[in-house]
């Protein structure tokens, strides 16, 4: 008969969101120390059975679709790290709400050719109170600004960490990801009161 | 089960759809229609595993596709993606298997708050490793 698996609960897991324009790396950075080839998922938009509808200038039956790639890292046998890609079109932020939450961070991915491009993900973050890092992805080794240019054009406060990667490469990748957590931990060891 | 966007009624107004939307499906076939859940709703990185054998009845195939790729622990997100079916849908048919005791569900801490120090250490010592 049917027997209750009695394997070990399944690991912790945690996630980390990774943002950034269209064509910032996203992908390319999950893809680089996931364990996992990215696997994508999708969330559908429909307006079928929805109490919020506005269908203005929107045919009812209409659905779209919006892809979301992630990886995943196992740290140890409790505890899983997921990588989520967030999806670039801005107009689908409510996504980002569901990613975001529980998140343990974010890699914000500035490209200095459309630096513009990671504003709206850095106030995201910003406003949610969401710890995030600046990675500036430098496409062929070419790197024409230095840290604190770029963190003057973004207007970013002195505490968050900005640092240059290259989004293909894996000890690179990994190294955004450590500069990230250890930022949370300064952040979280702050927040705790000393005895 | 893919429209053809050119086929689509209306030309009312910048269309909300485009190319990096990706395509135009009804995906919500497999549910009989069902898009809410209910009030259980599974987080993306929540785990499931089967606690059932394979030989068990399901409700459909989408919901054996399910508990075949659950007989070890998987995250929602990850059935999603392997399934190829919306995440929406699976929720429904996660939720499904869930009322008829056929899969375990462990949800993430439900929590705001940032993890712990230790959990925190953990993960730098596990990335440095990489």
């Amino acid at each position: 008969m049917d027997s209750v698996r009695s394997d070990a609960a399944p690991p912790q897991a945690l996630k980390i969101l990774v943002a950034g324009g269209f064509g910032a790396g996203k992908t390319t950075m999950v893809g680089a120390v996931s364990e996992i080839s990215p696997l994508r998922t999708e969330e559908v938009l429909t307006t079928a059975g929805m109490d919020t509808d506005d269908t203005t200038g929107v045919d009812t039956k209409t659905t779209t679709t919006v892809a979301m790639d992630f990886g995943r890292i196992t740290i140890n046998p409790s505890l899983v790290l997921y990588l989520f890609g967030t999806p670039g079109q801005n107009r689908f932020w409510f996504l980002w709400d569901e990613l975001a939450t529980g998140a343990l961070g974010a890699v914000v991915i500035a490209d200095t050719r459309r630096l513009a491009d990671s504003f709206a993900a850095i106030d995201y973050f910003e406003q949610r109170g969401t710890p995030f890092v600046i990675a500036v992805n430098c496409f062929d080794a070419e790197q024409v600004y230095t840290d604190q240019q770029v963190r003057e054009a973004l207007d970013i406060d002195g505490h968050v960490p900005i640092l240059l990667c290259d989004a293909r490469d894996r000890i690179s990748v990994k190294n955004v990801l450590i500069t990230l957590v250890e930022h949370v931990l300064v952040m979280v060891r702050s927040a705790v009161p000393a005895v | 089960m893919v429209a053809d966007r050119s086929e689509l009624p209306g030309d009312d107004g910048p269309a909300w759809w485009d190319h990096e939307a990706g395509p135009v499906v009804r995906p919500y076939m497999v549910t009989g229609g069902r898009v809410d859940p209910g009030n259980d709703d599974f987080d993306l990185i929540s785990h499931v595993v089967a606690i059932i054998s394979l030989a068990a009845e399901t409700r459909s195939p989408e919901h054996q596709s399910i508990l075949a790729l659950t007989q070890e622990p998987r995250s929602v997100a990850e059935v999603a993606a392997r399934v190829d079916l919306p995440l929406g849908v699976v929720r429904v048919l996660l939720c499904d298997l869930l009322a008829d005791g056929q899969i375990a569900r462990y949800d993430p801490p439900d929590t705001e708050e940032l993890p712990n120090i230790e959990t925190l250490q953990a993960v730098i010592h596990g990335l440095r490793a990489l």
